[in-house]
């Protein structure tokens, strides 16, 4: 599945982690701020091995909370179940009267440093500066990621 | 100082402390956060930010505020996704020559008995039952199990447990997030440091001895953590709930929604209060259980017991909390919701709560520095009442995540620390490369403003010798 693309910002935060991620979209925005988040905690995400796999439903009334309770969803399955998760297909539905179901199958690891190269722990998604907008390129947000 | 005609809305005046070099390096979000703050529901006094201050979100890190407990609101914003994240000392009767030769061996061994790092688990394995009497009745439920000692409560802000916390407050995914991590340090900026009180860096010699530095060169264990993934989850099922009622049902406009609120006594508030006091709870459970796993190891390593080696908790302090405090305002007592969030209380000789051993010279403040520079132990003043008796928590950042990765490498810090008598152990090269020195604002500076500013006065500093980083 085609994947958007991501960008830390240095502007927005200084003790925590801030990104911009696109796609063309709502789905390549949501997979891309979904890599974002886990290159945060695992350095090189392409050295994520496929030995577990989860399917993270969320709904929400808009847009910007599907993103935050998806993101939100990935770093409780890191604390929970101490497993690293890349997003590998997304469905997005929307659910009248303006609310949105995404379905994402999700593969990955258990946390092992000794395998992996870590970065730090994302404590939370922010709300701070937070946003989800429609643009004439597709989907764009913006995350300040808790650390 | 900012007058409340500063921005639309101000309720009261926002203060900035700091030197003239720290105000000027401060970033520009501070200015506009604490601000922000100063427009909340019922706020006393002023919005207040440290010496420490820096951009965080809805509170600034360094934000002090105190709301009228009845008709003021209660924030999770103003209190931090970690909370009661805070600081614990530990003194031990060793010098830094009888520490030095086991140095590696002891680092080596913190780094192994207190999990650090992405998504850590601990030692301790819960139910959830257990781990509900833990958020209800955090760092006691510790030491009646033997993982700690009965005068640790007493050395501790509030006695190691805020009354009123209730587990049918919190939300199963928090249960499920934290539950086996008791006894964890974390990550990101959390630490547990061996360190060195040399003789010129004792600048209260009396206090000094009250709190147990009472030898040359003598050797200290201090650590930074807090609620881990419990608390982060709280704070977050939280953030949400507030916002759907914030505006619609109680009115209150939205500015930042970093900054939700909800009033404190209302059924939303009310349950975010009880909620907030369990993972405040956890965290004094979590500092316990790491204490009671550095005096295993110290014994171990030394082969003598750790009442033999006179380990001794100095105290444990708070810095992202809200509670509520009796404080004078325009010569009334008042019953207030203080907010600190990356700001100490700090309260002054003879005050209620400061432990009977320190009643005479005030409550000890545990400041963490960085990793390179040195922390510092301080003691609360009276002329504080200011802030409600509040002071900075730590030296606080300066520079970015992604900007110091690109002036440093942590495999090449791991040998400068070296070179220079600091032994680290990390569980992330490239998060021990974001913690670099430089990257925090200059720890003296700010204690030196907090004690200009008469909020708290330095006793000690310490220099690191060991490290072990999450």
């Amino acid at each position: 599945m085609k994947r958007g693309q991501y960008e830390y910002l240095e502007d927005i935060a200084t003790s925590d982690v801030a990104f911009r991620a696109t796609g063309k979209t709502i789905a390549e925005m949501l997979m891309a701020a979904a890599d974002a988040t886990l290159e945060v905690m695992l350095t090189e995400p392409s050295s994520l091995q496929p030995r577990v796999t989860r399917e993270i439903t969320v709904s929400a009334a808009n847009e910007e909370m599907l993103l935050f309770n998806l993101l939100e969803e990935l770093i409780y399955l890191k604390d929970a179940e101490q497993v690293l998760l890349r997003v590998d297909a997304i469905d997005v539905q929307r659910k009248p009267p303006g609310g949105y179901q995404a379905v994402a199958l999700c593969v990955g690891d258990r946390i092992d440093a000794e395998k992996y190269t870590l970065g730090v722990d994302v404590k939370a998604v922010t709300m701070h500066l937070f946003s989800v907008a429609h643009t004439d390129a597709g989907w764009e947000s913006q995350v300040i990621l808790d650390i | 100082m900012l007058p409340p005609s500063y921005k639309d809305g101000m309720l009261v005046p926002a203060l900035i402390y700091g030197t003239e070099k720290l105000i000027n390096e401060m970033d520009k979000g501070v200015f506009e956060q604490v601000t922000n703050v100063a427009t909340l529901p019922g706020i006393v006094r002023a919005a207040f930010c440290m010496p420490d201050g820096h951009w965080g979100y809805g509170f600034p890190i360094g934000g002090v505020a105190a709301f009228d407990a009845e008709e003021g609101v209660i924030s999770p914003g103003g209190i931090g996704f970690d909370i009661n994240c805070g600081m614990r000392l530990v003194v031990t009767n060793l010098q830094e020559k009888d520490v030095e030769p086991h140095l590696e061996k002891l680092v080596d061994r913190l780094y192994r008995s207190v999990p650090a790092g992405v998504g850590a688990s601990g030692m301790l394995k819960t139910t959830h039952k257990e781990f509900n009497e833990i958020v209800e009745h955090g760092a006691r439920w510790c030491v009646k199990r033997g993982f700690g000692w009965e005068e640790d409560l007493d050395r501790t802000e509030h006695s190691g447990c805020l009354a009123g916390a209730n587990h049918n407050d919190i939300s199963d995914k928090a249960v499920e997030r934290g539950h086996d991590q008791v006894g964890t340090l974390g990550s990101g900026n959390h630490y547990l440091e061996i360190q060195v009180a040399r003789e010129k860096n004792i600048f209260d010699k009396q206090s000094a001895a009250v709190m147990g530095l009472t030898i040359p060169d003598q050797v200290v264990v201090m650590f930074h953590c807090g609620s881990r993934g419990f608390g982060h989850q709280v704070a977050t099922d939280y953030l949400k709930k507030f916002l759907n009622v914030m505006a619609g049902k109680y009115h209150i406009p939205i500015r930042d929604r970093e900054l939700a609120c909800a009033p404190l006594k209302s059924p939303e508030g009310t349950a975010y209060f009880s909620a907030m006091k369990c993972a405040v709870n956890m965290a004094f459970a979590n500092r316990q259980l790491i204490l009671h796993k550095v005096r295993e190891v110290f014994a171990d390593v030394f082969g003598r017991s750790a009442e033999d080696l006179g380990m001794h908790q100095v105290y444990d302090v708070c810095h992202n909390t809200a509670k509520i405090e009796t404080h004078e305002v325009n010569g009334k007592k008042r019953s207030l919701l203080v907010h600190r969030k990356g700001a100490t209380r700090a309260y002054a000789a003879g005050m209620e709560d400061v432990p009977d051993i320190y009643k005479e010279i005030g409550q000890p403040v545990i400041i963490g520095g960085s990793m390179e520079t040195g922390s510092y132990l301080l003691v609360g003043l009276p002329t504080a009442s200011e802030t409600f008796y509040s002071t900075c928590h730590g030296s606080g950042r300066t520079m970015s995540r992604s900007e110091a990765k690109r002036h440093f490498r942590g495999d090449q810090l791991i040998r400068e620390m070296r070179d220079r008598g600091i032994y680290v152990r990390a569980a992330s090269l490239p998060g021990l490369a974001e913690e670099a020195g430089p990257a925090y604002k200059d720890i003296d500076e700010v204690v030196l403003a907090t004690e200009i500013a008469g909020l708290t006065r330095r006793v000690a500093r310490f220099q690191p010798i060991g490290n072990v980083k999450g």
